[in-house]
């Protein structure tokens, strides 16, 4: 390579670099935004969780250790997505294909759970239709269970792409975006855990 | 613009985590989750101070998980990120605040308590309004 392209080649990685900047800046005003959309979901389940409509309490309805194991799965695939950032900086491919693989069983573990809790609710007749409580707890809970969806769906197009391409700067700003995303829903999943969970229970 | 890139010349960043900083926060995270969970399972308070006690379990991971997995206020000056943070929790504070004051203004004019207001909307649905 001349000296030329050498310096060309160079120059456009830093320019690549500064607009992954730029970009991570913008996705986290997306997280922000998606925030508000929680924010929402959140003041509107508050206002709403006492009118059971003569349905069973809250109290009834929860299985907290199923939901504390939840808990502690969603937030191992939080560390593990973590992790694989980490190898990502080191440029261990392996190592991240193997640590994002990890995320998603355990995401899927999560959302397979969620699952449960939502048919084994609606099969005893506790569905979105059977009280102003209900409605706003389905849709408060299942909305992150569609972000944690729509995840794991964004999780293994990255996948794929890092084992096609290998580490780019491409492949990297994804797999960045993606983590930020992954632990932006565990934090949303602490507070449906404590506000919905722990204090319907309290 | 020959690129901002010539006067200041981007080093790669160092990533502001390692896998110690990983560890710790997920070990905090499972800590203060296992703490409020054992705190609601054994009903040690009253359910006013159990609300409390959990939400202030809930800031504290939110901001171990903030500093530790996102990497809050690490970033190289200006802090937009920060900024954003800060403007977000700030509307966030006037949705969610703003709509419970309301609705229990609405609840205490209408002379009921949530739960009283949930058995008239009963009554008055089974007379058929």
């Amino acid at each position: 390579m001349s000296r030329n392209n050498v310096m060309k080649h160079r120059s456009n990685d830093l320019l690549v670099r500064e607009d992954a900047s730029k970009t991570q800046l913008g996705f986290w005003i997306y997280l922000m935004t998606d925030v508000m959309l929680f924010g929402a979901l959140f003041a509107t389940f508050l206002v709403l969780r006492a009118n059971t409509y003569g349905g069973p309490t809250e109290k009834e309805l929860y299985h907290l250790p199923f939901i504390l194991t939840e808990t502690i799965l969603l937030l191992a695939s939080s560390y593990s997505c973590g992790l694989a950032v980490l190898a990502l900086h080191k440029r261990n491919l392996t190592q991240v294909i193997a640590l994002l693989a990890l995320t998603f069983v355990l995401g899927s573990v999560f959302l397979a759970m969620e699952m449960t809790e939502f048919t084994q609710l609606v099969s005893e007749g506790n569905s979105w239709q059977a009280s102003a409580s209900l409605s706003s707890f389905f849709t408060l809970v299942a909305t992150h269970g569609l972000h944690i969806t729509v995840g794991l769906l964004w999780l293994s197009v990255v996948v794929w792409q890092l084992l096609r391409k290998g580490i780019t700067a491409n492949t990297e700003r994804k797999t960045m975006l993606f983590s930020m995303f992954w632990h932006f829903l565990d934090v949303i999943w602490i507070f449906i855990f404590t506000i919905v969970y722990l204090i319907g229970v309290a | 613009m020959s690129r901002a890139t010539l006067d200041h010349p981007i080093t790669v960043e160092a990533h502001p985590g390692s896998a110690g900083t990983y560890t710790l926060g997920f070990l905090l995270s499972i800590l203060l989750t296992l703490l409020a969970y054992a705190l609601v399972v054994n009903e040690l308070f009253t359910k006013t101070l159990l609300v409390g006690a959990v939400m202030i379990l809930a800031t504290l991971q939110l901001v171990v998980q903030l500093v530790l997995f996102l990497h809050l206020g690490r970033e190289s000056r200006p802090r937009w990120n920060l900024v954003a943070f800060g403007f977000m929790t700030m509307t966030l504070i006037i949705i969610v605040a703003g709509s419970l004051w309301i609705m229990y203004n609405l609840n205490y004019n209408m002379m009921m308590s949530p739960q009283e207001m949930n058995q008239y909307m009963l009554e008055q649905t089974k007379k058929g309004f």
